[in-house]
């Protein structure tokens, strides 16, 4: 196994081979082949396999420090924004490596977007300017119906529209945090991913605001692959298609013990491991 | 039923007379109460020296500005001891001129530098830098003002002239005619000086905007870079709004700092006692060089004028960190973020 320098391969050109407002675009698969990290000297993952297959939800759970963060960021290159960080094995999004620079790192997270625990809107923008803010910085001219549309179909599509259609001028940071939570998926979407990336993106919120995000993620699941980290598991029955348990035993990295079906995994799980977890026995 | 707080709700007010509304009572432990009193005794002091500083220029010039009247703010020369007219209508514009040249050169130059810490160097780079920009600003401003003055004039003056000859038709660059293109006029001007005391400045601001800058929040950073970012967008969208008041708080120290330079102003400059627009040739002034070169050889009289000019850019120093300061408070400051 040959460990990736990914800083080495950070390509940081610009290409413009995916249309950003393209409606049509479908969502993506990812394949993670083998993929192990470290933190320093560390290894905090190891061997993991998994199909994200389009348009479905996969939730990875498992108990606090399995490595199920650190997989998700491996999926759109967050990983190695933290100094010290490696990894080996290949991520594919439809079958091209995103770590050795078939495509440069801002198309990879702009094709793959995320979603993180704490919302994060920017403080200094309203929220019109929230959700538009990945194509100020990714430096994308658009026309002024085009930005409209945008605004009303992003947060549309993230349950929020009709909550602040009258406060699109007001700062992100004015919004509740279930409301934040979902100006920041809009803002996601409003750059058109092929593949959204949650990393327990309610486990800040109260559960009205966490039944509204689900319905959005069950709503969005069709144009876009969604993976989710979880530590509710009655959130990953209702919203995941497919399931990853992760499980590190003591001073070992993090591997997945077993991933299939939502239902067989909490049905009918072929490791006891899995089962004593889903069903609150630890973790 | 009592209420705790300021004001009980207003709907159950009416009905019920007997409520009353509860004070809550603190009681301080004897720990707190020592630190509350330190503390504010350090608060007290620094009001109280700010006074006494204020009151010491104000008495000791207050018989060279009863001599001088509203003269002191329209007068441009200063011979109070040969019982002339004193002012600083030429030396305050003069002080402001070499403090706007300084910022003018230094905001940039480090902004770009704490940008370039913070976001761009590798990490190795970016301690060796941060090290060596701490110690720029300990450097003594004699020594900044000989080296400016030995090394850097005669070097300096000839971006003057260039500067004299292809942008006289700014105000500031024009140069008159008749020595237009001789060197010779161009050492110990405005510009030079402000250039070197821009040095001195651009340590204080770098320190400062990298400080601010290297707690911008990695959770609004991640955000950018979440959504395809490149490192521009990320500095401009989360680094630089949220170190605004940083940004403004440092230039501001540096302009307080640039307001007082003195030795090495002293150094460079040839006095000058006629304001002027231009930069560029031969002759400036500030309050606190003029202060500097005339305090030995004044009587107490002229050091009381010297005392009033003083005030002058006490006062001037007080006004720039106040209006600082309201435009910094009124910015997004990093405290009012959680993450």
């Amino acid at each position: 196994m040959t460990s990736i320098d990914i800083t080495s391969t950070a390509t940081t050109r610009m290409s413009s081979d995916i249309s950003l407002l393209d409606p049509g675009h479908q969502a993506a698969g990812l394949t993670a082949n083998n993929v192990s990290c470290w933190f320093g000297a560390k290894k905090v993952l190891e061997g993991v396999n998994l199909d994200m297959a389009p348009g479905q939800v996969t939730a990875l759970i498992g108990p606090s420090g399995c490595g199920k963060s650190t997989f998700l960021r491996t999926l759109n290159r967050m990983h190695e924004l933290v100094p010290s960080a490696t990894l080996a094995g290949e991520i594919l999004i439809d079958g091209v490596d995103i770590y050795r620079g078939a495509i440069p790192v801002t198309d990879v997270r702009r094709r793959i977007g995320m979603v993180f625990q704490k919302p994060n809107p920017f403080p200094a923008m309203t929220v019109a300017e929230n959700v538009l803010a990945g194509l100020k910085l990714s430096g994308l001219k658009t026309t002024r119906s085009e930005r409209d549309d945008l605004i009303e179909s992003c947060l549309s599509k993230a349950g929020l529209w009709n909550e602040v259609k009258n406060r699109l001028g007001d700062p992100g940071r004015a919004l509740s945090g279930g409301q934040q939570q979902r100006l920041c998926i809009a803002r996601s979407l409003a750059v058109s991913p092929q593949v959204l990336l949650m990393d327990e993106p309610c486990s800040a919120l109260d559960p009205t605001s966490t039944r509204r995000i689900e319905q959005t993620i069950s709503e969005i699941s069709e144009t876009v692959t969604v993976v989710i980290v979880t530590h509710n598991m009655q959130q990953a029955q209702r919203v995941s298609n497919r399931c990853a348990f992760f499980l590190a035993a003591e001073n070992e990295p993090g591997r997945i013990i077993e991933e299939g079906p939502t239902k067989d995994i909490f049905t009918n799980p072929r490791d006891s491991r899995t089962n004593d977890y889903v069903n609150g026995r630890f973790g | 039923m009592s209420v705790i707080g300021q004001s009980a709700p207003s709907d159950v007010d009416d009905n019920s007379a007997s409520e009353q509304v509860v004070t809550p009572v603190v009681r301080r432990s004897g720990v707190d109460r020592i630190f509350r009193s330190v503390a504010t005794s350090s608060g007290v002091i620094t009001f109280i020296l700010m006074g006494l500083i204020g009151g010491f220029l104000l008495i000791k010039g207050y018989d060279a500005l009863k001599v001088a009247g509203w003269g002191f703010l329209t007068d441009s020369e200063w011979a109070p001891d040969q019982g002339g007219k004193f002012g600083i209508a030429a030396i305050l514009p003069f002080t402001v001129q070499i403090a706007v040249v300084a910022l003018f050169i230094a905001v940039p130059v480090a902004l770009s530098t704490a940008l370039f810490i913070t976001e761009y160097a590798p990490r190795k780079i970016r301690r060796l830098l941060t090290a060596m920009i701490d110690l720029l600003a300990a450097v003594p401003s004699l020594i900044y003002g000989l080296w400016g003055l030995f090394y850097l004039q005669p070097r300096l003056i000839t971006l003057s002239k260039w500067m004299a000859n292809h942008m006289g038709w700014v105000p500031f660059f024009h140069v008159n005619d008749e020595y237009g293109t001789s060197l010779g006029i161009f050492p110990s001007s405005t510009f030079v000086a402000g250039v070197i005391v821009s040095l001195m400045v651009i340590p204080i601001c770098t320190a400062v905007m990298r400080e601010v800058f290297s707690q911008a929040p990695p959770g609004e950073r991640e955000g950018a870079m979440a959504l395809g970012g490149t490192r521009w967008g990320v500095v401009r969208d989360v680094v630089l709004p949220f170190g605004r008041g940083g940004i403004i708080g440092g230039s501001m120290l540096g302009l307080g700092r640039a307001l007082g330079e003195t030795i090495a102003v002293t150094l460079i400059i040839s006095p000058a006692f006629t304001a002027k627009w231009s930069i560029l040739d031969q002759g400036s002034n500030s309050i606190a060089a003029l202060i500097a070169l005339k305090f030995s050889e004044s009587s107490s009289f002229g050091i009381s004028a010297l005392m009033a000019a003083g005030l002058a850019l006490f006062i001037i120093t007080l006004l720039v960190n106040a209006a600082a300061s309201t435009v910094v408070s009124k910015s997004r400051s990093g405290s009012s973020t959680e993450i």
